[in-house]
């Protein structure tokens, strides 16, 4: 039987909003505060979704302590306390929550194995979250 | 087509075991959770019925039958239990999250009239939850 199992996870980062392809009234009026040059931070909430058939010598859809360990070394290490700007997932792209999600996604998909990747869901702030699941 | 969405909280002990596998496996695969003695949660479960809106009563489902069915088939016979040993689907299977789902939707799913059950959540903590939605 398939079932589908959400972890959630913890991270703080900095970032900034710009884009070297807009003036910079055009950078002020589309991320407003985001734009500070100094950067902000955020307490980001990451949840995982993966699924598939619930193992019947386990009962699991997948070890606990695999995916932990993957999220830990590949996407807790490479940005938690980190500035998102100087991370090379954002040499190409703003790092937007967003684009965020987009590339924690692609790293679960490339390297997570033992289950299905569902979906990736960051909440930014208490107020807003995004959602990505490979469409 | 409208969904409703009833919370629920239990507390309930449980370990993880398979007495097929060498204690050395069980210790791997289970870790700190294959401890025989046990440990607990306290659980929190999503039960979601979908259904249309009945035009006389505007419900998708009468909640107090709803609720009914949830005290009497899930919450009493889990709540305060050590569930290895006391809820009957679990002296053979593994109390793991995903099997929690699956036996809280099979004891529900045929209980409910009308409305037609959509999901089962089951938050183990705040960090971890499985959902099942009768998939095969
Ligand atoms: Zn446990």
């Amino acid at each position: 039987m398939k079932a589908h199992l959400t972890r959630r996870y913890m991270f703080s980062a900095s970032h900034r909003l710009h884009s070297d392809a807009m003036s910079k009234a055009e950078n002020a009026a589309t991320y407003g505060k985001c734009n500070n040059q100094y950067g902000h931070g955020h307490n980001y909430a990451l949840e995982v979704t993966v699924s598939g058939p619930v193992d019947e010598s386990t009962g699991m859809v997948c070890n606990l302590l695999d995916l932990d360990r993957f999220v830990q070394r590949e996407i807790l290490q490479r940005f938690d306390l980190e500035n998102l700007n100087n991370r090379a997932e954002f040499i190409e792209t703003i790092p937007t929550t967003e684009n965020l999600c987009t590339a924690i996604y692609d790293i679960l998909q490339r390297g997570f194995t033992h289950a299905h990747l569902d979906k990736v869901r960051i909440e930014e702030t208490m107020m807003n979250s995004f959602e990505y699941a490979g469409e | 087509m409208v969904y409703l969405t009833r919370k629920a909280e239990f507390a309930a002990s449980h370990y993880y075991h398979n007495p097929d596998l060498t204690p050395e496996e069980n210790q791997r695969i289970f870790g700190k959770c294959n401890n025989p003695n046990g440990h607990g949660h306290n659980y929190t479960l999503e039960v979601t019925v979908k259904g249309e809106v009945d035009p006389r009563s505007g419900f998708v489902v009468d909640l107090k039958q709803l609720k009914e069915v949830l005290h009497r088939e899930v919450l009493d016979a889990m709540d305060h239990r050590f569930l290895n040993k006391e809820v009957p689907e679990f002296s053979v299977q593994i109390p793991t999250t995903e099997n929690l789902a699956i036996a809280i939707w099979q004891r529900l799913v045929s209980k409910l009239n009308k409305a037609q059950l959509h999901r089962v959540r089951v938050y183990e903590t705040p960090d971890l939850f499985v959902d099942f939605y009768g998939e095969a």
